[in-house]
């Protein structure tokens, strides 16, 4: 069971109050793309074992999106940043 | 290999089963293969022997990282059955399916396969609309299947509570009478053995830690006993694609995360089908040693953690005293969670990637031993002719470029 900290409510609560929202940072390409970075950009994921920046919802609560880093093997959560911030620097980076 | 037959246990038993063989051997990896399988569970142990047996293509190694059929192939709670809505995937897995049947005889193993019926039950119109659907798409398919009411229901099972007080009542299911359960140690065993006896190298405790690409094709693979040369790699690790893929330079569209499932203290016998709810979602059976077995769901973020999250536990078994009240006394025994690779149209990856001779088989997710043999026989035909086996072809990687995902979420029941 994951406790996350939400960064607008400032408040610790357990992992049934949110929805995983999936891998954060992904960038929509610009049109003109092929179709396999189309396909990249739908589908292909990072997918880490270990150092992993993801969006979160508060759904239970105030129903705002934030990011976290977190550590897909210990669970740790390293990091909790609002959306459209770059990533904090902590932990392990990404190979 | 010493076949196994009843003269064979009379004989042994002379001798107080002290001096049955090893059922396969510990081999020391070689310093090349023709083919290297990466994964020692049962899709990568199913390929191994498809290659030898009916490919001739005996210079074989499998390579694991921990002990044979410790992955998911060990976690599963074996459901078999064939009842996928989109043709491409119900003529794959009812291939499978077809394979099961004369398995244990194949593999001179029994992998206990009990064709003791599948039922997907309905708890909303919609979702008795979509049963109907699915089972006449199945029909189409040449796949048995029925839509049972409350009161057939009643009649199969006792214990499950069709009452119309229920919090979601059941309205009926889909029957599928060729579906059921196997052994899934068996599976992995028997698969073990049958491709040693034919020559297969199955090398235990031993992680790949590398994937060596000289120009645009693979060289071999690193180890943690040291590099081992192959012309052609395959790569069958279930949640760990894409940790593999990532070591050739190749990304996946795969996410992995815990599946759980328990079991209970042994029963008598009271549960003699498989019974799988989507809506309050959990699924049933009960093994031939008595304890129930029970599916949970899979935790809903990217983890590698083999546990899972508790509130997912606590969600089934309330699912399953609401089914089945007569076991809200019953003593949980174990739990446990094994990683799967869950593809965004949840369907299997099978194929040929950019790097040439490297091949993946993965993507399975919560669903994949009942097609263990199935995924092994036409993956073997891909690895060996170098092109996608018929009914392989439309699980490529290069679906997701074309569009053409082929959507089996929540359309196939629950999704194990
Ligand atoms: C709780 C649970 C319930 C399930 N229930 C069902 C069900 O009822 N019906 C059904 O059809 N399916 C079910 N499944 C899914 C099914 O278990 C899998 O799809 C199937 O077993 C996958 O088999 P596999 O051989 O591909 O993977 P695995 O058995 O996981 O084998 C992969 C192997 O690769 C090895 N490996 C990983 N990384 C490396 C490395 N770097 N080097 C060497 N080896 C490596 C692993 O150690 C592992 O042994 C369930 C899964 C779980 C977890
Ligand atoms: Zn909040």
């Amino acid at each position: 069971m994951l406790l996350l900290q939400c960064p607008h409510c400032l408040e610790g609560r357990s992992e049934e109050e949110f929805d995983y929202a999936g891998e954060a940072h992904i960038q929509r390409p610009a049109p003109g793309v092929t179709d396999a970075e189309w396909a990249d950009y739908l589908y292909f994921r990072s997918n880490p074992q270990g150092r992993h920046r993801e969006m979160w919802v508060h759904t239970a609560g105030c129903r705002r999106y934030f990011n976290v880093v977190r550590d897909t093997v210990s669970y740790d959560v390293l990091a909790v940043y609002p959306i459209g911030e770059r990533e904090p620097l902590v932990g392990k980076p990404p190979p | 290999m010493e076949r196994y037959s009843l003269f064979g246990l009379l004989k042994h038993a002379l001798h107080h089963h002290e001096d049955w063989p090893r059922a396969w051997r510990d081999a020391e990896p070689r310093s090349s293969y023709d083919v290297v399988v990466v994964g020692g569970g049962g899709h990568g142990l199913a390929t191994a022997y498809y290659l030898a047996k009916v490919h001739g293509i005996t210079d074989v190694a499998v390579v694991e990282k921990g002990w044979l059929g410790g992955g998911n192939t060990g976690r599963n709670t074996t459901i078999v059955r064939s009842n996928y809505l989109r043709d491409e995937a119900a003529r794959l897995y009812d291939f499978a399916l077809e394979l099961w049947p004369d398995l244990s005889r194949e593999l001179n193993f029994n992998v206990m396969f009990s064709p003791r019926g599948v039922l997907n039950l309905g708890h909303t119109l919609q979702e008795m609309r979509d049963i109907e659907r699915r089972v006449n798409a199945n029909r189409l398919n040449g796949i048995d299947g029925e839509v049972l009411g409350p009161a057939e229901l009643e009649a199969r099972v006792p214990l499950l509570n069709c009452s119309p007080d229920a919090r979601y009542p059941v309205l009926g299911a889909s029957w599928q009478p060729r579906g059921g359960v196997a052994r899934h140690d068996a599976v992995a065993w028997g698969y073990a053995r049958a491709a040693d006896a034919l020559g297969v190298d199955l090398i235990q405790q031993t992680p790949v830690t590398g994937i060596r690409v000289e120009g645009k094709h693979v060289a071999g693979v690193e180890t943690a006993r040291g590099f081992i040369a192959a012309r052609k790699v395959a790569c069958v690790v279930a949640g760990h694609s894409g940790v593999l893929a990532a070591m050739a330079g190749l990304r996946l569209p795969i996410e992995s995360r815990p599946l759980q499932a328990l079991v209970s203290e042994p029963l008598k016998p009271c549960l003699d089908t498989v019974v799988m709810s989507n809506a309050v979602h959990c699924y049933i059976s009960q093994a031939d040693k008595g304890d129930l077995v029970i599916g949970a769901g899979a935790d809903a973020y990217t983890g590698y953690g083999q546990r899972g999250s508790f509130h997912i536990i606590e969600h089934s078994l309330a699912a399953v005293c609401e089914l089945f009240p007569a076991f809200s006394r019953v003593r949980m025994n174990r739990q446990w969670g094994g990683i799967v690779d869950i593809c965004p149209d949840a369907c299997p990856i099978i194929g040929k990637t950019p790097v040439g001779g490297l091949y993946f088989n993965c993507g399975w997710g919560t669903g994949g031993f009942k097609s263990t043999p199935g995924s092994g026989y036409v993956f073997a035909d891909t690895i060996a002719h170098d092109r996608p086996h018929p009914l392989a072809a439309p699980f490529a990687l290069s679906r997701f470029e074309r569009g053409a995902l082929i959507d089996e979420h929540g359309a196939a029941g629950v999704a194990h």
